[in-house]
């Protein structure tokens, strides 16, 4: 069928600097480049082309550029040309319209209406390069109370503790399962996470068996509703271990990894046969109820013989503080609450863009609502879904937040330019691929190096931000609303953030 | 000579202690008398050298018997509540009664053979990989959802009393593996995804080798192995391996 939707992009090539080297051909795993023998020049079809910008990085003459094609329709407020091409597709193929990455639709993000605070004569701001600053952070259940003893000097803790985190800055990578991503980008993130002395998250996909005792020190292991890959030694070698009850870009839904994904390696990873579908049910359907809920957490304990911490993951939806107020008493003891933005490798874009809410939001009713019942100290909370940078996190901790993972951050460290075409599995940047052509790209040193800079730079970021503010640990910030202002905010924000307007 | 355990108001976390010391102490046997709902029996008996154990159970388990098994072989002199063999991986677990709701829910590999009935959401998203090829075998019946997203392994539901199949949604998104109904069952009580077969002597070879391992573990069951296999038995297996393939615009 004729489809008549307009190309994305627009391929623009200078034939002056263009050298008739054919990277560009080589580069692009979409075809939009040939090369033409008899004419001795590349062509390229607008057609095909993602808009990942891989070309245009590549190209060692610098002679192409990609911008989206400036074709429209008559203007018109209701039909918007994503409105009318997103129609047409669907009536082209009958199916249900997929994307990736997070939501890309202009939602307020308000990290960008809140402002930070800083120390002005009084209380003096710090200087974390001669302070320690200490953004160590212990994610996991703490005692109610403390019994502590101290007999001639001798200080002991007489209160049983529970097994928690330890991660030297509080940014832990989301959790991206092999299957969705490439091998190497996987490994990446795990060298990454072990050299910052982070976590990773495996995601539902499982561990590779030859990665588990190298990783399995900085690693989360995840119990999705397709229950893949799992197994005493995969939750043991781990240092917790996380359910995954929803996600920020596809609450309420499951997901489907499709066969031509499952390549003999993630089948073994997975352990499934290879080709088949992938399908993780939307709900597990051992967990209808809190009961059930409390049941399989207290199964992992069991399983893990009480030595790692239990993470539930959800999704920020309507009244999921309610909830998140039962999953801590069902036991859980980090909450890992994933916001509308957050991404994905593959989701229905009609949920991606229309469930769920900002993760801001979230952390602050979360925070509060466990304060208010006395229960906060049970849980640690983990906020995701639209980190994009080191202000980002130390809000979300003023906001109630211990911990933030960042998935498309780290993406984005790698190579990632968000073309949202993970679904296609053609990943020219080697990230969400499975193709060994297009992942051999992605060099596990280089990219970890990349991710751990990345870790490296904000954590210098939070350092000054928090020594700006006069505070030498992140834990007197944590839930620490006063040190947070919103600009532009109607008051029912203003209510639901917990946070004074600017000036106030 | 078995180790003992009175599990006679013994919370779960206590007799589970008491297990995994026994493992750990190099004891093969166990027997557990007076069990009275205690929960994920077997659950914390992963070791990295892989020790293996022998566990009988006298009274009724509690939820999620044998989840995450590891290998160990769990017999219960009684009923089993729900979640029994909840994601296993390797083992058998034999229930001389009946087992309640998602029994074998995702389990990969090992046996399970309950004497008589079943609740909702057997074998539900059972699976299977490589060497490792799940088997369920029910004397009884089954409740709804049996085999919901089944993507491997083996179910074989005997009704040994005759009662006739009165399951719904049976296989509903099954993309793998196989179910066995001794005696028959109407189109409209499986999914859109299952094909209704007759048996062929492939089929019954895999009946007989696994009903005679029934019989072995239930000696007490009056219906002898040549009845059984003598009488009528229908496959179910999956349409497609892909129920999704066409679902979205690409």
């Amino acid at each position: 069928m004729k489809s008549f939707v307009f190309p994305e992009f627009q391929v623009i090539r200078d034939e002056e600097k263009c050298g008739q080297c054919r990277g560009c051909e080589r580069q692009c795993a979409f075809g939009t480049h040939t090369y033409d023998p008899a004419a001795d020049r590349l062509v390229s079809d607008d057609r095909k082309c993602a808009g990942c910008q891989r070309c245009v990085i590549f190209c060692p003459k610098d002679a192409i550029e990609v911008r989206p094609s400036p074709s429209f329709y008559r203007p018109n407020a209701s039909w918007s040309r994503e409105k009318i091409e997103d129609l047409k597709r669907q009536a082209e193929t009958g199916g249900v319209l997929l994307t990736g990455c997070g939501s890309d639709k202009p939602f307020r993000i308000y990290w960008d209406h809140i402002v930070l605070n800083a120390s002005q004569v009084t209380n003096p701001s710090l200087d974390p390069l001669r302070e320690p600053m200490e953004l160590r952070t212990f994610l996991g259940r703490k005692p109610d109370m403390m019994d502590i003893s101290a007999d001639s000097g001798e200080v002991e803790i007489r209160t049983e503790l529970n097994p928690n985190l330890v991660v030297e800055t509080p940014i832990l990578f989301s959790a991206m399962s092999y299957g969705a991503i490439s091998y190497n980008a996987f490994k990446s993130l795990a060298t990454a996470a072990c050299k910052s002395k982070t976590y990773f998250n495996t995601g539902e996909g499982g561990l590779p068996r030859e990665m588990r005792e190298e990783f399995g020190r900085c690693a989360i292991v995840q119990v999705a509703s397709g229950r893949f890959g799992i197994d005493a030694e995969y939750l043991n070698i781990a240092q917790a271990v996380e359910i995954k009850v929803g996600q920020g870009a596809k609450p309420g839904i499951g997901g489907h990894l499709p066969g031509e994904k499952v390549s003999l390696s993630v089948a073994e990873t997975r352990m499934i046969p290879q080709g088949t579908d992938a399908i993780s049910p939307a709900p597990h359907h051992d967990i209808y109820s809190i009961e059930d809920l409390s049941t399989l957490i207290t199964a992992l304990k069991e399983a893990t013989n009480y030595e790692k911490p239990i993470s539930v993951k959800i999704a920020a939806v309507h009244n999921f503080a309610a909830i998140a107020s039962g999953i801590v008493r069902a036991g859980a003891d980090i909450i890992a609450i994933d916001g509308l933005r957050g991404g994905t490798g593959a989701a229905p874009k009609a949920i991606r863009d229309n469930v769920g809410i900002p993760t801001e939001l979230a952390i602050s009713s979360l925070d509060r609502r466990l304060r208010e019942e006395g229960i906060r100290n049970r849980c640690s909370i983990i906020s995701a879904g639209g980190i994009r940078c080191s202000s980002d996190v130390i809000k979300a901790i003023a906001l109630g937040a211990d911990a933030v993972y960042i998935g498309s951050a780290a993406l984005i460290a790698m190579g990632c330019t968000l073309c949202q075409k993970c679904y296609t599995g053609k990943c020219n940047w080697g990230i969400c691929t499975q193709d060994p052509r297009l992942s051999g790209r992605l060099n596990v040193e280089i990219a970890s190096e990349r991710l751990s800079n990345l870790i490296s730079a904000w954590s210098h970021e939070i350092r000054e931000m928090l020594g700006g503010m006069g505070i030498n640990a992140l834990e007197s910030l944590r839930g620490n609303r006063d040190h947070l202002r919103g600009i532009g905010l109607y008051e029912w924000e203003l209510d639901v953030l917990g946070i004074k307007g600017a000036g106030e | 000579m078995a180790a003992q355990i009175d599990a006679a108001d013994v919370k779960t976390k206590e007799l589970n202690d008491r297990l995994r010391e026994l493992l750990l102490s190099g004891a093969k046997r166990v027997r557990i008398r007076n069990v009275c709902g205690q929960r994920y029996i077997g659950t914390r008996l992963y070791t990295p050298q892989g020790l293996r154990m022998e566990i009988e159970v006298f009274g009724t388990a509690g939820n999620d018997l044998a989840a995450f098994l590891y290998g160990h072989r769990i017999a219960v002199h009684g009923n089993a509540q729900d979640g029994v063999g909840n994601t296993m991986d390797a083992g058998e677990v034999i229930v001389r009664g009946r087992a309640g709701d998602v029994l074998g829910f995702s389990m990969r590999g090992g046996e399970i053979y309950v004497r008589d009935g079943c609740g909702y959401r057997a074998a539900l998203h059972m699976k299977e990989y490589e060497g490792k090829r799940p088997v369920l075998v029910v004397g009884g019946r089954s409740q709804d959802f049996l085999g919901e997203y089944m993507a491997g392994g083996v179910v074989i539901v005997l009704d040994l009393a005759g009662e006739s199949h009165d399951a719904h949604f049976i296989g509903t998104g099954m993309h793998g593996g196989v179910i066995y109904l001794r005696g028959s069952v109407e189109e409209s009580q499986v999914g859109d995804q299952v094909e209704i077969s007759p048996v062929d002597d492939a089929d019954r070879a895999v009946l007989a080798d696994y009903v005679t391992r029934f019989l072995e573990r239930f000696p007490e069951t009056e219906v002898t192995k040549e009845e059984i296999l003598a009488s009528g038995f229908v496959r179910l297996t999956p349409r497609s391996r892909r129920p999704y393939g066409n679902l979205y615009a690409y």
